[in-house]
């Protein structure tokens, strides 16, 4: 049996995993059962090789050639690793990582816990967003008294969230 | 706290004294954490993975939970040292590869331990004896919340807790507990079981985590994704799961011993006639017949307080905690003759299995066994 990497090798390395009731089968050589990190088993997952494949394939949909602003992480180097190079990553390859999370997990969007600072965060965008609201209602009724008041408590909350953030 | 100190003592999780500890070895949950726009452990150069840690540990350690914890760089634990943090449960295989730019902390009672820089900046860990997976959420929660005030972790308000890989991202929480399963192995259920909990979402692996074979019938049990579902819905399935699965355990060794008595006795005889005698024990067979014996306490065989005796033979006959008790480094060969005499000296406390008890525990169709005329 041949190795299913580099097809050239015979595979001594035979791995399976069930994964949500699917069985899927990875047969290695020597040498890309150790490229793979297949030695070190807590380091390497089937899951990662399988999906590792489809993931890096769709970022480079998503993005071709992009690279990280932060931390210079380019979806070649998610293909070769299955992990990212920092949290803009998440930003950078959004488009690509949207799928793969989705097939990866039970829901796209984060209902977990929230960090205090987050929490701040949120609660100061969604007055943030009635105080908006209300200045376009003041503005609209010609009511500029009110208008200018809610203007200065937007302001200030602004500065509230460029602190926060 | 010194190395040595906590070598000394066991962990918590191994007196198990925690609910459900027949079936239930220990239960975990550990967070992944990371700090905002500086590039993940596997990414960062050394410069950054050491400017990290430098601001991290020093937060981790002036946690009130952290008093008097161990706490040390990688670089500075000999392999054997790791190895036995390995075999603890206290850091990961993959973290004990790691040098310089690397650090543990584990706290007084080894209920805590935080890895600083393994595939994350932070991975913080809480494990408890038996079924406690919401007491060690708890706890591993609240140090979460004290760090999070002085550090500023990448959160996204969609995504949640961002971490280098995304199956890890969301609440970055993984759940689970190790199950103690042979009457589900004996009676051939297992598979049957792996299939059913996997098909639900759930992932079952062996002794150490992610690609490690089952030994001594022991597997862990955990959530297979973190991004879409609360903390809490994700412990109260696993617990949820975990129970009917202790169920299946004990009506399988129920069934065992009504309907092959003698396979049931076959076994803990010869478990305990091998570990008894044996002057050369691989660690796998160790495990797999302290397993039986372990399985034979529960049923009565032998006396509950010598129940544990056996725990701590499962942690204690470990290739690295072989070596730092014998403290010197022994080779496979060596190991094995060790370990046996290890063995055969913790077991000559045991008196034979006491099968009739057994047999009286578990009703009359029991007696009538053909392994009464032993």
């Amino acid at each position: 049996m041949l190795c299913d990497v580099c097809k050239c090798n015979d595979a001594t390395v035979f791995l399976t995993q069930i994964l949500e009731g699917k069985m899927h089968k990875v047969n290695l050589c020597e040498a890309c059962s150790k490229e793979k990190g297949v030695q070190d088993p807590t380091s390497f997952a089937l899951a990662d090789l399988l999906l590792g494949i489809g993931a890096a394939e769709e970022i480079e949909k998503g993005a071709p050639a992009k690279k990280c602003s932060v931390c210079g992480f380019s979806q070649a180097d998610f293909k070769k690793t299955g992990r990212l190079g920092c949290s803009e990553c998440y930003v950078t390859f959004a488009e690509g990582l949207g799928s793969l999370l989705k097939a990866m997990h039970k829901g796209t969007e984060h209902v977990g816990k929230l960090p205090e600072r987050a929490q701040r965060t949120m609660a100061l965008n969604q007055r943030m967003r009635a105080l908006t609201e209300n200045l376009q209602k003041a503005v609209a009724d010609e009511n500029y008294e009110s208008a200018a008041s809610l203007r200065d408590q937007i302001k200030q909350l602004e500065t509230d969230l460029s602190n926060s953030a | 706290m010194k190395f040595s100190n906590m070598l000394s003592t066991a962990g918590e999780w191994l007196r198990g004294e925690g609910p459900h500890h027949q079936v239930v070895i220990s239960s975990r949950i550990r967070l992944a954490r990371n700090l905002r726009n500086r590039a993940f452990p596997g990414w960062a150069k050394k410069a950054e993975r050491t400017s990290v840690l430098e601001q991290i540990r020093s937060r981790v350690e002036e946690l009130p939970e952290m008093q008097d914890a161990f706490s040390e760089g990688l670089q500075d634990l000999a392999a054997l040292d790791k190895q036995v943090l390995v075999e603890r449960h206290l850091i990961s295989r993959e973290h004990a590869a790691k040098g310089a730019g690397s650090a543990i902390v584990v706290n007084r009672r080894q209920t805590l331990s935080v890895m600083v820089n393994e595939e994350d900046h932070l991975r913080m860990q809480s494990i408890r004896s038996g079924l406690q997976l919401k007491q060690a959420f708890k706890l591993v929660d609240k140090i979460d919340t004290a760090l999070e005030s002085k550090l500023d972790f990448a959160f996204d308000p969609r995504l949640g807790y961002l971490t280098a890989c995304p199956t890890n991202v969301g609440t970055g929480m993984r759940a689970s507990a190790m199950l103690h399963l042979p009457g589900l192995v004996l009676s051939e259920l297992i598979n049957q079981v792996i299939q059913a909990v996997s098909k639900i979402g759930l992932a079952v692996r062996g002794l150490y985590g992610e690609g490690t074979e089952a030994m001594g019938n022991l597997f862990q049990i955990s959530n297979q994704t973190t991004l879409g579902e609360k903390e809490e819905d994700i412990i109260n399935r696993l617990t949820k799961v975990i129970e009917t699965i202790i169920d299946k355990e004990h009506d399988a060794r129920q069934t065992l011993l009504q309907r092959k008595p003698s396979t049931l006795c076959d076994q803990i005889g010869r478990a305990y006639g091998v570990l008894t005698y044996a002057h050369a024990m691989p660690s796998k067979e160790a495990l797999n017949l302290l397993s039986v014996i372990k399985l034979g306490i529960d049923l009565g065989a032998f006396p509950e307080h010598q129940r544990l005796q056996i725990d701590e033979l499962f942690i204690q006959t470990q290739p690295a905690h072989l070596q730092k008790s014998s403290e010197q480094k022994l080779n496979a060969e060596e190991r094995d003759y060790l370990r046996a005499q290890i063995i055969r000296d913790r077991l000559k406390i045991f008196a034979k299995p006491d099968i009739s008890k057994m047999v009286r525990e578990s009703g009359p169709s029991f007696t009538n066994g053909p392994s009464t005329n032993e």
